[in-house]
């Protein structure tokens, strides 16, 4: 029985998305590997074939699809087996706090352009000082008439080059309770003042254009504040559901990937005239991590599920959020035992593979901090 | 036993020392950048008797044991994994020359790798997945006073045409024992006939490069044979033996660097307006981190100090070698957490640590390999 429904329309688009990817972007990921980034003309004709944002109305340019459609941009994405196109991070974490809270005239100013992808979107809120304490933020947004002015640093932000519009957290250095100083804004990356920092060498997420952001004396419109002044926080916690639960499926469905290229390599590899999956040690570890990965697609798909029903999964999220990324890890490492001293060689998926994946247990909230969450709501 | 005696601290220290006066992780990210090999530091390390001190006296070695070459492996290790890595197999392969080969060999090749002289590598696998005996085609034919080589190696370390490989042969028929179907032998870069071919990117240790290396009709003297001839599975094993053990010494060096690093990030680092050192999780991932270096530690001292006494088996060996590099990877893993999103980032090192660490757990044969290894020793013949 299948938990998740998928519809004709649902799986329309995933033939077309497959074969957008097939031609538009898997030939080049070896290219962007390299270059660190993903060229912005790749992003714009994901959006105009109508594969970004399907979430977002059809008033907007978008589908008015279902969260079903992101799980299947998710999926679809990790056949190409690299990070830098991050669709989900764009449609699924940052465009639904414009989509969710933001009034007539952002919507109607920004949202068509997330949709076609002549805006990509960045969330700045990690900063050096502030990673997993958030609350601990310094960049500061200060009121002077019908302004704002930003000043700080963020740092870690997935699309930070290519970024043309950003959604960023700053507190009202004159609000005492930390909580309620964080509010939310949209900062255009042509504001002066705005400048991007370098581009940062990571162990993987070679093509994601991961970088620093610094804001000096950058003058926003007060209408640019998105939300109630001071509900930056709340307003976090709302979306952040979401992101881990992205975070979580994107975890499983890498997994799955890893798993269908170890059992081709075990059966295709042979040792002393045998191949590998012959071995019964082989075997096991096969079946052991088949089952993890079995195991951690039930668990999100009936997240998913309860999601999209609107549900309160909060502590099931942190927690699917560490094990999911956990498990990718462990899926992975085992693959590089399985294939030995060739999962040395980058030219071994398995090698991009483990340094991609490694970040997922630190990134939307390290899993120290998914722990925290689960048993602070679970009541301890 | 359980206590280094004082020339072994001594050694211990000057390699720590020379490693913190030499090593710097901006070059560190340089050479592996560019995926060039550390030549200055390189020179210096045997210039200071750094590299071969477990090789006789009558070679410019140190007439010391394999344990003075690990406590050397470990301290290089501890500062920066990959230069620690690069140094210490800067002469892979010379171990069998030194145990097995005749004199005008060792006076030939020993004096070159402890001075600095020359870098060496090993050319054993013809497939990517590893050493499979089965699959090795590379023959050497004795040809009067010298030896014609054929064939194909796999990801050997490239030592460039100042180098030399020590090349694992099939010099008996096809439908030989594997006991008396191979030959050792060592092979100059320089030699006609031998074309490279880049392996590319590496997971880690880029400073090495690999390659894929062909030998067309390569002409070397008979003299280049090491040990007997027919003995290369024997050898082979002796070879794995002394290396696994030098292996384990840098997995213990990463491990060691990787939680020394933890250490101090923990104890600068606030969040919550705490330091994380305090927190009660943070206290206990420490406390796991050094107790697997810990035990790490003691089975790769046992290893080494009873090699020295002639009385190390691939049994112990290989646990020391399965356990030690375990703990590197483990230690490691926990060290990025710890660091969180910095701890992704190629400046903070941990990362290239735990790739590094990957390196020792896969090389010379992958954790299912040590277990085969131990299982046949302790198990034994079953009728």
């Amino acid at each position: 029985m299948d938990i998740l429904k998928f519809s004709k329309e649902h799986n329309l688009f995933r033939e077309r998305l497959k074969a957008f990817l097939e031609t538009e972007v898997t030939p080049h990921v070896a290219q962007w590997e390299k270059d660190h980034i993903v060229p912005k003309s790749t992003w714009k004709k994901m959006g105009k074939a109508g594969f970004l944002c399907p979430m977002v109305a059809t008033e907007y340019g978008g589908l008015g699809g279902n969260f079903l459609y992101s799980v299947i941009v998710g999926e679809e994405l990790s056949y190409t087996v690299h990070s830098g196109l991050s669709a989900n991070v764009h449609s699924d974490v940052v465009v639904p706090y414009l989509d969710s809270f933001g009034s007539k005239e952002q919507k109607e100013k920004y949202l068509p352009g997330c949709v076609s992808g002549d805006i990509i979107t960045a969330i700045a809120m990690t900063e050096p000082d502030a990673g997993s304490d958030l609350a601990g933020m310094k960049t500061t947004a200060v009121e002077e008439d019908d302004h704002i002015i930003i000043n700080g640093s963020k740092t870690f932000i997935s699309n930070g080059i290519n970024c043309d519009l950003i959604i960023l957290a700053a507190i009202d250095p004159a609000v005492t309770n930390k909580h309620e100083a964080v509010s939310l804004y949209l900062l255009e990356a042509t504001t002066p003042g705005f400048k991007r920092g370098r581009q940062l060498d990571k162990m993987g997420w070679d093509s994601q254009d991961t970088a620093e952001l610094f804001f000096s004396d950058c003058r926003i419109p007060k209408t640019n504040r998105l939300g109630d002044a001071g509900s930056g926080f709340l307003l976090l916690m709302m979306k952040l559901q979401q992101e881990r639960l992205v975070c979580a499926m994107c975890a499983v469905f890498a997994a799955e990937r890893i798993m269908e290229f170890i059992v081709e390599y075990c059966k295709n590899t042979t040792l002393n005239n045998k191949p590998l999956i012959r071995s019964q040690a082989v075997q096991f570890d096969i079946v052991e991590m088949t089952t993890d990965v079995k195991l951690g697609r039930t668990f999100i798909e009936k997240l998913c599920a309860d999601h999209m029903e609107g549900e309160n999964v909060v502590i099931e999220t942190s927690m699917a959020k560490y094990w999911t990324t956990d498990m990718v890890n462990r899926i992975a490492e085992k693959s590089m035992d399985l294939c030995g001293e060739s999962a040395l060689l980058e030219s071994n998926i398995i090698a991009r593979a483990k340094r991609d994946v490694r970040v997922m247990s630190i990134f939307a909230g390290t899993n120290e901090i998914m722990k925290g969450i689960a048993a602070k709501f679970m009541g301890f | 036993m359980f206590e280094l005696d004082r020339s072994q601290k001594e050694i211990q220290k000057a390699a720590r020392d020379f490693a913190k006066g030499e090593f710097d992780n901006n070059l560190t990210l340089e050479l592996e950048a560019n995926r060039k090999f550390p030549k200055k530091i390189w020179e210096k390390a045997a210039e200071l008797g750094f590299i071969g001190i477990q090789f006789s006296e009558d070679y410019s070695g140190g007439d010391l044991g394999i344990l003075e070459a690990s406590l050397i492996a470990e301290a290089f290790c501890c500062v920066d994994s990959t230069l620690g890595i690069a140094l210490t197999l800067s002469g892979i392969g010379s171990e069998l020359i030194a145990r097995f080969a005749d004199d005008k060999l060792k006076e030939k090749i020993l004096p070159k790798i402890c001075e600095g002289n020359m870098l060496s590598g090993i050319g054993f696998s013809e497939t990517n997945h590893g050493l499979d005996l089965s699959s090795i085609n590379t023959c050497a034919e004795f040809n009067g006073d010298t030896i014609v080589i054929n064939g194909k190696k796999t990801h050997v370390a490239n030592r460039g045409t100042k180098g030399a490989y020590l090349l694992l042969c099939r010099t008996g028929q096809k439908e030989e024992v594997p006991s008396k179907a191979f030959s050792m032998v060592w092979v100059e870069g320089d030699k006609k006939g031998i074309t490279l071919s880049d392996s590319g990117p590496k997971f880690s240790t880029n400073m090495m490069q690999s390659a894929d290396i062909t030998f067309e009709n390569v002409i070397v003297p008979a003299s280049n044979l090491v040990g007997k001839q027919g003995k290369g599975q024997v050898l082979l094993e002796k070879f794995y033996n002394e290396i696994k053990i030098l292996t384990a010494a840098q997995s213990i060096g990463i491990a060691q660097g990787a939680l020394d690093r933890s250490l101090s990030y923990i104890k600068q680092r606030e969040q919550f307006n705490r330091k994380l050192a305090v927190f009660q999780i943070t206290k206990h991932k420490i406390a796991q981190m050094a107790e697997k270096v810990e035990l790490a530690r003691l089975i790769t001292y046992k290893a080494a100090y009873l090699f020295d006494k002639g009385k190390a088996g691939s049994c112990l060996i290989s646990m020391a070698k399965m356990t030690a590099a375990r703990a590197a990877v483990e230690v490691a893993d926990e060290a990025i957490q710890l660091f969180g999103g910095y701890g992704y980032m190629k400046e903070s090192e941990v990362e290239r640590f735990f790739r590094d660490a990957k390196m020792t757990e896969l090389s010379f044969g992958s954790p299912a390999t040590q277990k085969d290894i131990i299982a046949d020793a302790i198990i034994g013949r079953i009728k």
